[in-house]
């Protein structure tokens, strides 16, 4: 692992479990021996706004923010709120786009052109791979929401993500609801099965 | 058994600032703990809510801050370790009992957190600085940076709480509060002893003259404090003089900017990090910047550590300049980018990322704003679209804090004013004395056991005539679900109409909002009132 840190945004709407994902990813990251931090927003912010966090770690971590431009990984929800990342994205940091092929239109808006949306995107990074999580998720497990544990799935398992898989389950098993985790799991075994083309 | 009580000494978890907060007081022997909602101090409250019993300690969620505040005050006049914890708004409503009870002290040692929310990612109404009432209350305040910092500060100041028999507060922001960093832990404490009230008007009347004894003593105990802070390792130098002689007062989140920024920019320089905002460790801070040419003060809204600093460095080093809000912003919170470019200048060098052109470059994409939303089936919506319906044009829409002040946003857009908890009823009232134009005021149901009733009253005994809609959702939703009065976790509820009524309100109806026709006809009727009525709508919150 470089010296530096990693730094990932995880960008969507309230209401997509992007806080559970935040946890499971920091958990890990400690598992894994490393200083994490993570930062994120509650209350008005989680009403179906757009919302945001970011995780790092590394051997030590200071800022729980990261720079605009700054960031290693972006993990999005949600197409639209993967231009909003854009902050944080850049070919100096080779910032690295994974998208949920999902549009969550906003009111009295018209819905967003997916070509218009890459082309913009690519000013900020080359390396996008936009992913049907939604889709496959509803499809094969009929829950939505499982989405964002999809995506991180995927991230670490294709390398995208310098955390053992291993820690990441462990750290799920932590923190999932006893409930939900057997869904949990089975998400992370259909991402197995995905194949990513950046 | 949740991780924040099971774990063991010298283990490391993860914890939210504000668990770290809960972790500090449990690891300090705490045993009253007090309460009101408010984003983002909300998850002491909602931690303790759940561990409490377990733990053996006393929580409750209270009216509201000010209660809070009383009923803390109340169990350490007893002897027992309080805390009282809520979000910078909150301190406003109790500031009127902070004040005489920093003159009279404590018993039993006493917390108070408040967290700010610099950029009011959480909150309406303003950006308000806490810091503030360090001069306003004299009281001590300690700022921490990291969760671990958030355990440390609250064990310390316990700790000081107990030698200087004052309240000590914690300052935390947003990116304190919810930042999430791993944490050592050490033992949980059992604090044991009976809790006795002994009189002592002495201390606990604050009556002139005494009053005035009062306020010297408590400036003596800051005093005495300040040469604590002086020697504490939470005021720290870190890094020293270069030839340069350039340096940085700093504290809380800034800090960990700061250390960014330093290796963002590869530079170095001293940083004088600041635990304590109040006392402040005066001739520590005139030691540090006697040998400077230029100090950069990075914190967060107002300046007060630059002002603080322009006034020490008055007889000792007249020449120093002073940076800060030059190069830093008022409004709004920092951000790791700022302080890169702050210190930048500050130092004559350049950041290796052009900031600059990428936020030009960003700015151009069109991305559309996406607001807030009630949750799709909220029942919220069916009282906003069935009032928007009858209201006749013109009528004036009161608004309050709560989830109902999602109003404001499209598509409804029913929000005409918008200030503080309790104030739409308030402020209705003025309008129908001062005009013949109609007001619909909106009240949550927790905002109307916090600061609705007086509002309310007010409408009686001075007569006016708006109608009143107090949203039962029967929680307190905006902030996380947290019960009330009208809706308590266990035992009886007080029932919203039946106060109501005993004020002497004639036209008081509760409905269902889903019963359209029934609510329909109940706001046309009472539109026509020329006396206050009040509809509760009563639904609950889709998630309870
Ligand atoms: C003095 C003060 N304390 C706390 C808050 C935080 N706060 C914002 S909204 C809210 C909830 C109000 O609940 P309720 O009135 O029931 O409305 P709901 O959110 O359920 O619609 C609280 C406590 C505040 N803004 N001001």
């Amino acid at each position: 692992m470089k010296k530096k840190n990693f730094n990932i945004i995880i960008s969507g709407i309230g209401g997509q479990g992007l806080i559970t994902i935040t946890k499971i990813l920091a958990k890990a990251a400690l598992i894994d021996g490393f200083d994490v931090k993570t930062s994120e927003l509650h209350g008005l912010s989680q009403r179906g706004g757009s919302v945001e966090t970011a995780i790092r770690f590394g051997s030590k971590v200071d800022s729980p923010l990261i720079r605009q431009g700054g960031a290693d990984l972006i993990i999005s929800l949600e197409l639209q709120e993967a231009l909003r990342a854009c902050y944080y994205a850049s070919k100096d940091s080779k910032t690295m786009f994974l998208i949920n092929d999902f549009v969550k239109s906003i009111p009295g808006t018209k819905k967003p052109d997916k070509s218009q949306v890459l082309k913009q995107l690519k000013g900020f990074s080359n390396k996008i791979a936009l992913v049907p999580a939604t889709n496959i998720c509803k499809k094969e497990l009929n829950k939505e929401v499982l989405a964002g544990i999809y995506l991180i799935s995927l991230a670490v398992l294709k390398g995208l993500i310098p955390l053992k898989a291993f820690s990441v389950l462990k750290a799920a098993k932590k923190i999932v609801p006893d409930k939900y985790l057997e869904l949990n799991l089975q998400t992370f075994q259909l991402a197995q099965s995905y194949t990513l083309s950046i | 058994m949740e991780e924040i009580l099971s774990g063991k000494t010298g283990e490391k978890i993860i914890l939210l600032g504000n668990n770290a907060i809960v972790r500090g007081a449990l690891e300090s022997g705490v045993q009253f703990v007090s309460t009101y909602p408010g984003t983002p101090a909300s998850e002491v409250g909602n931690t303790f809510f759940r561990i409490a019993e377990e733990a053996g300690i006393y929580f409750e969620y209270s009216t509201n801050e000010k209660v809070a505040l009383e009923a803390g005050a109340g169990a350490s006049f007893s002897g027992l370790k309080t805390l009282v914890a809520m979000k910078n708004f909150g301190l406003n409503v109790a500031s009127d009992f902070l004040i005489p009870l920093c003159y009279s002290g404590i018993k039993g040692e006493m917390v108070i957190l408040v967290a700010d929310d610099p950029n009011c990612w959480s909150s309406a109404q303003s950006e308000e600085n806490t810091r503030g009432f360090a001069n306003l209350a004299h009281i001590p305040i300690l700022e921490p940076s990291d969760s671990q910092e958030c355990k440390d500060f609250t064990k310390l100041g316990f700790e000081l709480s107990k030698k200087f028999k004052i309240p000590v507060m914690i300052r935390e922001t947003t990116r304190v509060a919810l930042q999430a960093s791993p944490v050592r832990l050490a033992r949980i404490v059992k604090a044991k002893g009976k809790a006795k009230f002994i009189k002592d008007p002495h201390q606990f009347s604050t009556m002139p003259p005494r009053v005035l004894e009062m306020k010297n003593e408590l400036l003596e105990k800051i005093e005495e404090m300040r040469k604590i802070s002086e020697k504490s390792p939470l005021n720290q130098i870190k890094g020293r003089l270069r030839s340069e002689k350039m340096g940085i007062i700093t504290s809380g989140v800034s800090y960990l900017y700061v250390k960014e920024a330093l290796k963002e920019l590869n530079l170095k320089m001293p940083v004088f990090k600041l635990g304590f905002f109040n006392p402040l460790p005066e001739k520590k801070i005139q030691k540090f910047i006697k040998k400077l040419k230029k100090v950069l003060i990075v914190e967060e809204l107002e300046p007060y550590l630059e002002k603080e600093t322009e006034r020490l460095s008055k007889n000792i080093n007249p020449k120093l300049q002073i940076w800060g809000k030059n190069v830093l912003p008022v409004t709004g919170e920092l951000k790791p980018e700022y302080v890169i470019s702050a210190l930048a200048k500050f130092a004559n060098t350049k950041p290796k990322f052009n900031f600059k052109s990428h936020l030009r470059k960003f700015k151009k994409l069109e991305i559309e704003k996406r607001f807030p939303q009630l949750c799709s089936n909220c029942p919220y919506w069916l009282i906003f679209s069935t009032v928007k319906k009858l209201a006749p044009k013109g009528t004036i829409f009161g608004g309050e804090i709560g989830c109902y002040m999602l109003a404001a946003y499209p598509p409804h857009k029913m929000q005409d004013y918008l200030f503080c908890m309790g104030s739409s009823a308030g402020i209705a009232h003025g309008i129908k004395k001062a005009t013949n134009q109609k007001v619909i005021a909106f009240v949550g149901d927790s905002s109307f056991f916090h600061a609705g009733i007086p509002a309310l009253i007010n409408t009686i005994s001075n007569k006016s005539d708006p109608l009143i809609i107090i949203m039962d959702n029967r929680t307190t939703a905006m902030t996380g679900q947290q019960p009330h009065p009208g809706a308590p976790a266990k035992g009886e509820e007080i029932k919203i109409e039946d106060i109501v009524r005993a004020l002497g309100v004639k036209y008081v109806k509760t409905i269902d909002p889903i019963n359209v026709k029934e609510f329909e006809q109940t706001i046309k009727e009472f539109l026509e009132k020329k006396e206050v009525s009040v509809i509760i709508a009563r639904r609950a919150c889709i998630r309870i």
